[in-house]
């Protein structure tokens, strides 16, 4: 399909702006050329991004059983409420005054977040999870500052499971990482963690379930060994949807954690991003969480006064539309549904396993949380087909495939999240699928490698990519 | 109560059976009995659609929406042509994640890779990535990938945005860079100042184009001397000042940041907004965060894939220069809808329109009694001495006037665009001056 820029015609454009009506001033210093933006008429464009989004596979297109990424149906109602014109022409410096209804927005999602979290206070200035993962590490990094022990407690432990945004926010806030290496049920080695833990630990970060779909019944004694230590505890919010409403981080013993709002709270994703990743903490840990924070006092807002906090991490107040979002799904679920949404999601992934493990061996035995993780190793010795091979089949199925290769300590791994929001028949279907995939790897190994047969494009050559980056478009005749 | 699910508890039951679990204590039975939560959460209980949703209009009728917005520092309200939002609403590109799966992904991958050229063309220069949170973290993540082990110190033009240098000095508590600002003087950065501050340690020097306060800074001879001093260049432009103002390229910046929001993005009470980032063919490997690049299929058709993965932290963990994953891609397929859209004449007259509104409005705000408080070039916003700011602007917002941002004692930042008309700044200024009589 041609680019925009290879549609573009001379001359052509929209009829956009009327004339000025005040007299013309311009810099005196000018740019050179003109940006070579694309001349188009707007039926051509119009026709060229429906093209784009038929090339597209969402949620609303089909099953995204995606591990780890919780890519459940995200509910049009909160559409509507981000469209409202009373949230989406209010300017982010506005009189607080004239913003009350965007203050109480973010005022009724905390509330709501802390009951969840079982953390005291929220801030929504992290634009996605790993944002909220960098500030929710500057927090324990300014908790140990104001205690003197800022230089001395230099180490993140972060399990050998983590997302790979773990270590790299920990190294982001200054920190050395210590690897801890995980037992052979998946869960943290309870003595590798009593033998890494130290004068010099900050804290650790932890995803409860874990990323091998687990939930680590030693929890209590982790949290226990990190904070007898003198660290503190971080969780990793990107499982929430497996126990929300069940169990609580703040009950686990974690001080501070950051939520997907575009996992676990409906929010779409949107190609990749704009999400929300809000960070809570204990009470004792509030005065450090990111300025400007508000509080209404006798009927009215105003700016909290925030002496020791760690500063701004973004602009303004965040991605606010998404908090909208996010608030109009926990209204409609509310006491009932939390709970209901995150048992549901356990079952539906425990069901699809079940209708799996004879045929595709799991890497780790007994009932998983949301998601489940198999390893393709067996089968990639006997029939040369691999996890990749099973992937690209899916596409031809109209499913999009489990995260692959992922976490890295299970070989040939495919790691499969299908959330609450999937009818049985769905998953009947997927199932189904699956299985006849191992059975043409068994018959027909040749066929797999070849997938996907019908998708947009066959198997992109990425190494040449890599190799000889081509990054943007240029026109014919001109140099790189 | 609200739900999403579609399993009938009927059939709940019969999954529950199929995986040999008697109830949902079960199905947890991992999870000690300490943290279950017995009672369920401490929430209100749940509701319909109709009532969720009227609680979002009330909660949204609490706002003021202002018809006539003069003020910008950092967030703009420009016009949104219609085909953006019909476009970005598409559930396609809505409801789908990061592109990992190419061969059912063309779609965001190309619309991608066609905003990371429309980026270069706006900057002149040779890469840029997928996007970033917006244009605080932007300059943030660009300060971080200029420090090298000799070179640690990051200079901040006292220019930028607070919200930039706050949230860049937050970023630099992490990794512990340390950070000086440059002063101004009449309204721009000082040459000398700068020139002092440099020297073989410095890792950067960033600076707003135009600045916080609408001057347009010198911004050919800032770079000449940050370059004489062996730093790198970071300039946060105003993506639609570069629809008429000189290219970063030009002014030899090696890389060029920015608040994407005036893209066609709504105000939307400060997010989500766009962090764009471009960098010359040198620095590429150094971006952080999704980049799409072009390739070929088995077949040999031009595709396009997520690419230099070697860079980021899924591959790299905390050898990786940055943590960014999810950016803000819906935000970038706004600003690459709104940008062809407007084609290189609409951007021009864009930016023609912003420049000579808010010299009309400087005019007439000053004859009505507001004078300026620096003399220099400036682009769509402007600082003025506010005698009576409080009164002035109360009265404004009883008018319907979101009036200009309160800045130190007694001044006001004032932005005007391509929206304002002259009846209506005629109308502010005859309001200014019926206050100040």
């Amino acid at each position: 399909m041609k680019l925009l820029m290879e549609k573009s015609c001379e001359g052509r454009s929209l009829s956009l702006l009327g004339p000025c009506d005040v007299p013309l001033v311009q810099p005196s210093r000018t740019r050179e050329q003109p940006p070579r933006l694309p001349q188009l008429s707007e039926t051509e464009l119009s026709r060229h991004y429906s093209a784009l989004a038929r090339r597209a596979h969402g949620v609303n297109d089909g099953f995204y059983p995606l591990g780890s990424c919780t890519m459940k149906y995200n509910p049009a109602v909160n559409e509507e409420a981000a469209a409202l014109r009373g949230f989406t022409a209010v300017h982010p410096l506005q009189p607080l005054h004239t913003a009350a209804g965007c203050l109480e927005v973010l005022a009724e999602t905390e509330e709501r977040l802390c009951a969840v979290t079982g953390m005291d206070a929220f801030t929504f200035q992290p634009a996605a999870g790993a944002h909220g993962e960098f500030t929710g590490l500057l927090l324990l990094k300014a908790y140990h500052t104001h205690r003197g022990e800022g230089a001395v407690r230099n180490k993140i432990l972060v399990p050998d499971s983590a997302h790979g945004t773990n270590p790299a926010s920990a190294a982001m806030a200054g920190y050395q990482v210590v690897n801890l290496p995980s037992g052979p049920d998946g869960c943290v080695d309870l003595e590798a963690l009593r033998r890494a833990v130290g004068p010099d630990t900050a804290g650790l970060m932890l995803t409860n379930p874990n990323t091998v779909g687990l939930f680590d019944k030693n929890i209590l004694e982790i949290t226990r060994i990190v904070h007898e230590a003198g660290g503190l505890c971080y969780y990793d919010g990107a499982n929430l949807n497996a126990v929300m409403g069940v169990a609580r981080p703040g009950d686990m013993g974690f001080d501070v954690v950051h939520l997907n709002l575009h996992k676990t709270f409906s929010t779409p994703h949107g190609g990749g991003g704009p999400g929300s990743g809000p960070v809570g903490c204990k009470a004792f840990l509030e005065a450090y969480l990111p300025a400007p924070r508000f509080e209404k006092k006798d009927g009215e807002w105003r700016e909290k006064p925030c002496p020791e906090t760690i500063g701004r991490v973004r602009g303004f107040q965040g991605n606010f539309l998404v908090v909208v979002r996010a608030l109009t799904y926990l209204l409609m679920l509310g006491r009932e549904g939390v709970p209901e949404a995150a048992r549901n999601a356990v079952l539906n992934a425990n069901y699809m396993k079940a209708g799996l493990e004879d045929l595709y061996p799991m890497a780790y035995p007994g009932l998983c949380m949301h998601e489940f993780v198999m390893s393709l190793e067996k089968l990639k010795e006997e029939t040369g087909v691999t996890a990749l091979d099973v992937a690209k089949a899916l596409l031809d199925e109209g499913i999009h495939p489990p995260t692959m290769y992922f976490p890295l300590i299970v070989h040939e791994a495919l790691m499969v999240e299908p959330t609450e929001t999937e009818p049985k028949e769905t998953l009947d279907e997927a199932v189904e699928a699956l299985r006849a995939i191992y059975q043409k790897a068994k018959e027909d190994p040749a066929y797999l490698k070849a997938c996907p047969h019908h998708a947009q494009i066959g198997r992109p050559d990425e190494v040449n990519a890599a190799r000889h980056p081509v990054l943007r478009y240029r026109p014919e005749g001109e140099q790189g | 109560m609200g739900s999403f699910v579609p399993n009938t508890p009927a059939q709940q039951e019969e999954m529950l059976r199929k995986v040999g679990c008697e109830g949902w204590r079960d199905l947890y039975r991992d999870v000690p009995e300490e943290v279950y939560l017995k009672e369920g959460p401490d929430l209100p209980p749940g509701m319909g659609e109709q009532q969720a949703l009227a609680h979002m209009e009330e909660l949204a009728d609490k706002n003021r929406v202002f018809p006539h917005i003069f003020r910008g520092a950092g967030a703009y309200a420009h016009y949104i042509p219609a085909i953006v939002g019909r476009v970005v609403r598409k559930e396609s590109f809505l409801t789908s994640y990061t592109p990992y799966q190419a061969e059912i992904s063309q779609g965001i991958l190309q619309a991608i890779f066609e905003y990371q050229t429309m980026i270069c063309e706006l900057t002149g220069l040779d890469v840029s990535n997928a996007s970033v949170y917006d244009g605080a973290t932007a300059a943030a993540e660009a300060a971080a990938l200029c420090a090298e082990r000799r070179r640690v110190r990051v200079l901040l033009s006292e220019g930028l945005p607070p919200q930039v240098i706050e949230t860049v000095r937050t970023y630099c508590f992490g990794s512990g860079l340390p950070v000086e600002t440059i002063p101004l003087t009449e309204g721009v950065t000082d040459l000398g100042a700068l020139e002092k501050a440099l020297g073989p340690d410095a890792a950067c020097f960033v600076m707003a184009q135009p600045n916080y306060y609408g001057m347009i800074e010198p911004a050919e001879e800032l770079g000449q001397l940050v370059h004489k001093a062996g730093a790198r260049y970071v300039m946060s432009c105003n993506p639609i000042s570069l629809g008429l103002l000189p290219t970063p390229a030009q002014c030899g910046a090696d890389l060029a940041v920015g608040e994407g929001q005036p893209l066609g993005m709504p105000l939307s009470w400060g997010g989500p907004y766009l962090g764009y980032m471009a960098a010359t063919a040198a620095m590429m490997r150094k971006l952080p965060g999704r980049i799409v690049g072009q390739t070929r299929d088995d077949k040999g058709e031009r595709a396009f894939v997520l690419t230099l993965q070697a860079r980021e932290q899924h591959i790299r963990r905390e050898k990786a220069g940055s943590n960014l994953c999810s950016n803000e891609a819906l935000c970038a397929l706004t600003a690459s809808v709104y940008l062809a859209a407007q084609g290189p004449e609409g951007l021009r007259q864009t930016a023609l329109q912003c420049c000579s509104k808010a010299h009309y409005l400087q005019k007439v705000l000053e004859e009505a009694g507001l004078e300026p408080v620096y003399q220099g070039e400036f682009f769509h916003e402007f600082l003025t001495r506010a005698p009576r700011r409080e009164a002035l602007l109360k009265r404004l917002e009883e008018e319907g006037y979101l009036g200009g941002l309160p800045v130190g004692e007694d001044q006001l930042l004032w932005c005007a665009t391509e929206k304002n008309t002259r009846e209506e700044m005629d109308r502010l200024a005859r309001l200014v001056k019926e206050v100040l009589a």
